[in-house]
């Protein structure tokens, strides 16, 4: 059954010599066709449909006030207001850390943009983002998934050390036939040698077990000590934050031989009442993500210079505030790219307006922007995955949302 | 299939996991014996009636809050994270969520009757509602025993209305917020100068009802269905003395309600007719709502979405095409009897091919676990604590999807190290209960395989002896 779901995806050995020559032609010369095989790739998903007007404010719009009311962030320069990008788009001042990315040309912001979904449930919404598809559960496995194989391998690495989900079990984002591992903090004692020896033989005669022990073992002995202490740490901090996880992450990434890509979540991002506006629930939520870009960026060191995190949510809000100060599931969000990698200091937007007659259905902020296009353009510039194969079998159907070949430098 | 293993089928998949003379007493009659818990009313547990309502913890946390607030900037899940290490200090929110656990799960590890408790705990994550947000709070827990358990022998309809006029449901998906535009209260406050804000509706709970409790999401509903079903809704809300409701309550439309509990307010009620699903429904107050519910709860639609989520349930992740198409028609032939509906699923021959279905949640493991061994952890922390590290806390699903029940969700390899690390833990705290050998016996019968036998019986204590049994394939699957 799971057979018919999955999608034919290359093997090695299709990515031969002709293929590659066949496709140069494709590939605008910007010098990433080599590029390095220690580059790092953090997606964060955003779960709960992020509202893109309270995390980049479009200040300039003429309507922008008006459709937002109570929602409406201070202009630029007033106590407590937006953190101004350009003339017309500003950051939640709940994002500090990354608009000082922004301003040293490490943090790129995409505003009107989605996935190819255009209905409003969250979870079929996140399916879609996820596996890479135009329909939801139109795969199951993820996208990031079927991109580990078309990754050139580091030195020394091997393909199912190549990524990491930063949370217990994997995202949809990270499943597939590619073995993927998972770290989390625990709070529970270890288990003694002879037992997870013993283990190991109980698990003998089946795969299913055997694999997964296998692959959290190998982890385990990447965390190393570090892990331990970190899980110790953490325990004493009570949370699991989307902070406090990236600080983790990053200590593991940093490593030479440590992963590559890197997946995280983050849930609460529903606020359909009570949203805030320069304080309250989404600007806790949002200060909360600038803390994990912070730790990142602070815990990766020098790798951050070539590293690119992608933050991302399955759809945005409602334009105009509900009955309950907060906002209903609408269609286009932004998004972000942070990073030394990241070609960074500027806003990509083809603004679709906020009048009434220029939004989706009357309600949304209208989608100009192909969240693939993003995703395929840093797999291509950034992590030196095929453009051929991005729209034959990791984005399917794709043809539409063309690789944005500009986001990332060469490092 | 051997009649043991069709026991083992009937305690671990249907039920909630063999205590130590199950099997032996299923025997001969799976079915049967799973039939008999479906009919009929029962008399509610003391562990259950001693509760707090869900009106009680409304008002208890409500005034909590307004303390807290007044004091620090710590949320109640703080609190309840620090709770799942050690007793802090008072805190009533804490309170009553320790006590709502504990009533939950020594009915879990103790019921005779685990497969009606496994329906109710399917029923509540059917009807989720998440305590991670701070107005649900504690809450969050009553749903299951006040909306769901009473129902369990009636019509789907009586479980839904149950469900969508909780007072949790309605706080957790912002109903009380909704605000019909031409309702008596938003034209009071269009009038008054100092309203800053247009009063409109809230489609939360219009959206999820049609998404995840009825019709599904491919279940051919629009945007615009959505919208009259959600202004159908307005009014469904609960009584509470602070604002907004002032005005409201001002307008002189309706009864004392106690604070916290269901009431239908007039006042917000957006006035006129709606037409959803094509289907004409005139102004009736609260009727008109409950109308629609009516009509989704016998939809073809919803018998096929909720047979669906009872075959993937309680028969494989990728259930048969065959068993969904019965248990929907029983649906559908039935108008909904859930007594009918749930014999349906026992009566699916493809449920009773494999011992090893399905993949535990960390919830059913945990529970299984402690039914084996006829123990009951004597403080619900020893509960908590392993549910929060394995990932699944109680009564926050996080969304109202509910607990996703795939394998894929829960088999991560980190998640598969906790296990194991948990069932270090357990090991150690129960050892004086155990006999590894004999429970692995008593709950997995004729299941249990030759190389985990061996395994047992090699194991260097009894310690690790269990350890092993717990982590064998065979009792992490169901």
């Amino acid at each position: 059954m799971k057979q018919q779901n999955k999608l034919n995806r290359p093997r090695r050995e299709f990515l031969g010599r002709s293929v590659l020559a066949g496709l140069s032609l494709s590939i605008p010369d910007i010098g990433v066709a080599f590029p390095q095989t220690d580059a790092r790739f953090v997606f964060i998903i955003l779960r709960g449909a992020l509202d893109g007007l309270a995390a980049v404010a479009p200040y300039g719009d003429g309507n922008y006030q008006r459709v937002r009311g109570a929602l409406a962030l201070q202009q630029p320069g007033l106590s407590g207001g937006a953190l101004k990008l350009d003339g017309m788009f500003a950051l939640n001042p709940a994002l500090q850390s990354m608009h000082a990315l922004f301003q040293v040309n490490q943090l790129l912001v995409l505003h009107a943009i989605a996935s190819p979904y255009r209905d409003r449930s969250h979870f079929d919404g996140q399916d879609l983002l996820e596996n890479g598809t135009t329909t939801p559960h139109g795969s199951l496995d993820g996208w990031l998934n079927r991109a580990l194989l078309s990754m050139p391998a580091s030195k020394q690495q091997k393909t199912e050390q190549m990524a990491m989900a930063f949370a217990q079990n994997l995202p949809l984002v990270l499943r597939g036939d590619v073995k993927v591992g998972s770290w989390a903090p625990s709070r529970l004692p270890e288990t003694d040698d002879d037992t997870m020896q013993r283990i190991v033989a109980l698990y003998g005669s089946d795969e299913y077990f055997l694999s997964r022990l296998q692959t959290a073992m190998a982890t385990d002995a990447i965390a190393g000590d570090q892990g331990k202490r970190m899980s110790a740490n953490m325990s004493t901090q009570r949370n699991n934050s989307l902070a406090s996880v990236a600080s983790a992450a990053a200590k593991l990434l940093q490593q030479h031989d440590g992963p590559r890509v890197a997946v995280m979540e983050s849930t609460g991002w529903d606020t359909h009442a009570n949203q805030g506006a320069e304080q309250g629930q989404l600007f806790l939520k949002l200060a909360e993500l600038d803390r994990a870009m912070e730790g990142l960026k602070e815990g990766l060191g020098s790798v951050w210079g070539n590293t690119v995190v992608m933050v991302a949510t399955e759809f945005g809000r409602t334009v105009a505030i509900n009955g309950s100060r907060g906002t209903d599931h609408g269609t286009a969000a932004c998004a972000f790219l942070a990073g030394g990698a990241v070609n960074g200091g500027r806003v990509i937007a083809d603004w679709p307006g906020l009048a009434a007659h220029n939004l989706y259905q009357g309600r949304d902020l209208q989608p100009t922007l192909d969240l693939r296009s993003v995703f395929k353009g840093v797999l291509a510039t950034h992590m030196g995955v095929n453009e051929s194969v991005l729209e034959t079998n990791i984005f399917v159907d794709s043809r539409a949302a063309q690789p944005m070949m500009n986001l990332t430098r060469s490092v | 299939m051997v009649d043991n293993l069709s026991a083992v089928i009937a305690a671990n998949r249907f039920g909630l996991g063999a205590r130590p003379s199950e099997l032996a007493g299923i025997n001969r009659d799976a079915r049967g014996w799973l039939k008999s818990q479906l009919y009929g009313a029962r008399v509610p547990s003391p562990l259950i009636s001693q509760l707090a309502s869900s009106s009680q913890i409304y008002q208890t946390q409500v005034a909590a809050l307004k303390a807290r607030v007044q004091a620090s900037q710590s949320l109640p899940s703080a609190a309840i994270q620090a709770g799942a290490n050690q007793s802090t200090t008072r805190n009533p929110i804490l309170e009553n969520f320790m006590a709502q656990v504990g009533a939950r799960y020594q009915l879990a590890i103790s019921t005779q009757e685990s497969f009606r408790e496994r329906l109710i705990h399917f029923w509540t994550n059917h009807f989720a509602v998440s305590m991670d947000k701070n107005a649900v709070g504690a809450m969050a827990a009553t749903l299951e025993n006040e909306a769901i358990r009473p129902n369990l022998h009636r019509r789907f309809f009586d479980m839904l209305l149950a469900a969508e006029s909780h007072p949790a449901m309605i706080v957790y998906l912002d109903n009380q917020l909704s605000i019909g535009p031409h309702s008596p209260m938003a034209q009071v406050a269009t009038r008054r100068s100092n309203v800053l804000r247009k009063l409109d509706i809230n489609e939360n709970l219009g959206r999820e009802i049609l998404e995840l409790h009825t019709l599904g999401v491919g279940g051919g509903y629009t945007q615009s269905d959505v919208t009259q079903f959600a202004a159908a809704l307005t009014g469904w809300s609960i009584g509470d003395e602070q604002r907004p409701f002032a005005i409201a309550d001002r307008l002189k439309t309706e009864q004392d309600v106690a604070s916290g509990a269901f009431t239908f307010r007039d006042a917000v009620h957006e006035p006129g007719p709606q037409t959803i699903l094509g289907k004409y429904y005139p102004e009736a107050g609260m009727d008109q709502a409950k109308a629609v519910l009516k009509d989704l709860s016998v939809h073809p639609a919803t018998a096929k979405f909720i047979a669906t989520k009872l075959a993937r349930h309680f028969i494989a992740d990728e259930p048969p095409a065959s068993a969904v198409v019965r248990i929907a028609k029983a649906f559908l032939d039935s108008e909904g009897d859930l007594p009918t509906v749930h014999a349906a699923i026992v009566d699916c021959d493809e449920a009773w091919r494999s011992t090893s279905a399905k993949f535990k949640t960390p919830h059913e493991l945990i529970v299984s676990a402690y039914r084996a061994i006829d123990y009951l952890p004597d403080r619900p922390q020893l509960l908590l604590q392993p549910l929060v590290a394995l990932g699944q806390s109680p009564y926050s699903p996080g969304s109202p999807a509910g607990w996703e029940d795939l394998a894929g969700r829960w088999d991560g390899s980190d998640a598969l190290m906790k296990r194991i690390e948990w069932a270090g833990q357990f090991a150690q705290r129960v050892s004086a209960h155990t006999s590894p050998l004999l429970s692995a016996q008593q709950s997995l019968g004729d299941a249990l395989g030759e190389h985990t036998l061996m395994a047992l019986m090699n194991a260097a204590d009894r310690i690790q002896g269990t350890i092993l049994w717990l982590v064998s394939p065979e009792f992490q699957r169901r």
